[in-house]
């Protein structure tokens, strides 16, 4: 096995994903054969190889610290699910 | 012939002579759409109000003689770049209301030269899958046989333009989402270079995947909509500030002389017969045009696959970490608190395969796991990307299939994830390598679907890939075969 059940469980939590326990049996059997797949990666030495994060060389963009338009505050929030006073409502975070 | 089965730069000289106006265009396109997407199910969102205030607009534009390339031409996109007022859902549930308060840089461009939009187009959630079935809103059916995918994930973009629906669309593509389905439904699809377009106001998947194209009927509207998009944007940081030639110019130059390189791993066996003999048939096609042909090798391809699911997947787990019922999308609230909250609605809001490469990409970036799998990728990513350099110091431009097989009935392979990831074995090195890619109609099937070839050109020598496909093209009539729809 490459990935348990609680694993996946776990992973679902990080994800921030409230799974119903079908789909978590699915996953675990479909990651499971995805990670197998995967795992001929390790049949190349890599020790010396330099990852690549981006395909096209670049260094940091920089641009002049100058103030230009934005969006503002009503169309900022205009897609919220709840807003008052320019700002996103979210459930109570602190009990 | 129907005005809708013109071609763009066809359509874009009728305008420029008065022989057309864009309101008449328009109209054309409005009919097509009500007369055949039903079939299809191309269209998420069909703007058609706006777009014959927008035609006249253009109509007025060109009569004043400010035409610009494409003023007055319809146009639509796949509904990932983010549209001012207009319905934008990535195909997904969770965007179900989603009206964003802005245009991204492509559409912006397209709009500056008066293009008009007719609307937005079905795809893959958030641009994975390979053949629109994993839309939250119905699959796309291909134009050549309503039994099989169009190809995804953007599907919808090419089976617009094989139903006549639009002159011409814009796709993203992050591991062949342009090629493929261009391949599936017999039309031009261009992936560029990563850095020629910017991707500011296109829904992200995979960041150090993701780039913007075009979908069109042959390799000159290609030209034109690349031509229109293309150059830095300082909004998108990944943007490169290099010039952006004129694709036009070179267009019609000839492949005489060009070396072609034919990587011996793309010729493999399970590679479909019929697929086997089109490109053959394209290479002595090319042959006798004056290419020259030089057997070539990218040793690492058969890692390319593996090397993709775990990048892309944990690039999409965090970028899709925004999607959580607070800024914008669906919430679901049960009254438990803010972590019940974020996972009901994400649970709520996603498809089946988009939580899949959520799980998978946050599993390879979790911490203990994250050298073995993200990082090793990374690595192979190297190999690969070095793989494709080394080739194009020895030849021009390489030439492959697109796709292992022609389209595949709808329903076949969405058992077997891995089954559907392998439909895009020839397309995803490109991706990783982060160069430029097309894909031609270079033949059909029995069946009588279409056949895609791949022309892959050296980082940011659009022109040259679009001279290599020009020629090929021009020398065949594979762009003219309409869809029997």
């Amino acid at each position: 096995m490459n990935i348990t059940r609680e694993q996946v469980e776990h992973v679902a939590r990080l994800a921030r994903l409230a799974l119903a326990d079908e789909e978590l049996d699915a996953l675990t059997g479909e990651m499971d054969a995805i990670l197998g797949y995967v795992e001929k990666l390790n049949n190349l030495d890599t020790d010396h190889i330099v990852p690549t994060a981006h395909a096209v060389p670049m260094e940091n963009a920089f641009r002049d610290d100058r103030i230009g338009p934005s969006l503002g505050t009503e169309k900022a929030v205009s897609n919220a699910p709840e807003a008052a006073d320019g700002c996103f409502v979210v459930p109570k975070v602190i009990e | 012939m129907s005005l809708t089965d013109l071609t763009l730069h066809a359509m874009q000289k009728r305008l420029q002579d008065k022989e057309l106006t864009s309101v008449e265009l328009t109209r054309a396109f409005l009919d097509r759409i009500a007369a055949v997407d039903g079939r299809i199910n191309a269209y998420l969102t069909v703007t058609g109000e706006q777009a014959l205030t927008d035609a006249a607009l253009a109509d007025r534009r060109l009569a004043e003689g400010r035409g610009d390339a494409l003023t007055g031409i319809p146009v639509a996109l796949k509904d990932i770049f983010v549209t001012e007022g207009v319905r934008t859902t990535c195909a997904s549930r969770i965007l179900d209301n989603f009206i964003p308060p802005y245009d991204g840089t492509a559409v912006a461009r397209l709009k500056a030269q008066g293009a008009v939009l007719l609307g937005k187009l079905n795809m893959d959630e958030f641009a994975m899958g390979s053949s629109n079935e994993n839309s939250g809103f119905g699959p796309v059916r291909n134009p050549w046989n309503p039994d099989y995918v169009p190809g995804g994930s953007s599907g919808g973009s090419a089976a617009c333009v094989a139903a006549r629906m639009a002159a011409a669309t814009l796709g993203t593509d992050t591991g062949g989402s342009i090629r493929q389905p261009a391949a599936h439904c017999g039309v031009v699809g261009l992936k560029p270079t990563y850095g020629r377009v910017s991707r500011y106001g296109v829904i992200a998947y995979a960041s150090s995947l993701d780039q913007v194209g075009p979908l069109a009927r042959d390799v000159e509207d290609c030209a034109m909509l690349l031509q229109a998009v293309a150059g830095h944007d300082p909004a998108d940081a990944t943007s490169v500030d290099l010039p952006v030639v004129d694709y036009r110019a070179s267009l019609k130059d000839g492949v005489k002389g060009l070396r072609i390189g034919l990587p011996e791993e793309y010729f493999i066996e399970g590679l479909d017969p019929e697929v086997h003999k089109a490109v053959e048939q394209a290479i002595a096609s090319l042959r006798a045009l004056g290419a020259e042909f030089v057997q070539i090798s990218l040793p690492h391809t058969d890692y390319a696959l593996a090397c993709y699911y775990l990048i892309a997947t944990a690039e999409a787990s965090s970028n899709l970490a925004r999607y959580d019922g607070v800024r914008f999308g669906q919430r679901v609230d049960r009254g438990e608190g803010l972590i019940d909250m974020f996972m009901q609605s994400r649970a709520a809001g996603f498809g089946p395969e988009v939580k899949r490469r959520i799980m998978l990409g946050t599993y390879a970036l979790s911490s203990g796991y994250y050298d073995a799998y993200y990082l090793k990728a990374q690595k192979v990513r190297t190999l690969i990307r070095q793989d494709f350099l080394a080739a194009f110091e020895k030849v021009d431009v390489l030439l492959t299939p697109v796709a292992p097989t022609p389209a595949f009935k709808l329903g076949e392979k969405t058992a077997d994830p891995l089954q559907m990831y392998l439909s895009d074995i020839f397309t995803i090195p490109v991706n990783l390598a982060g160069t430029c890619a097309m894909s031609l109609p270079c033949g059909l099937s029995a069946e009588g679907l279409p056949i895609g070839l791949q022309l892959i050109g050296r980082p940011f020598d659009e022109a040259t890939l679009l001279r290599a496909g020009y020629a090929f093209e021009q020398a065949g009539d594979w762009h003219q075969r309409p869809a029997p729809l």
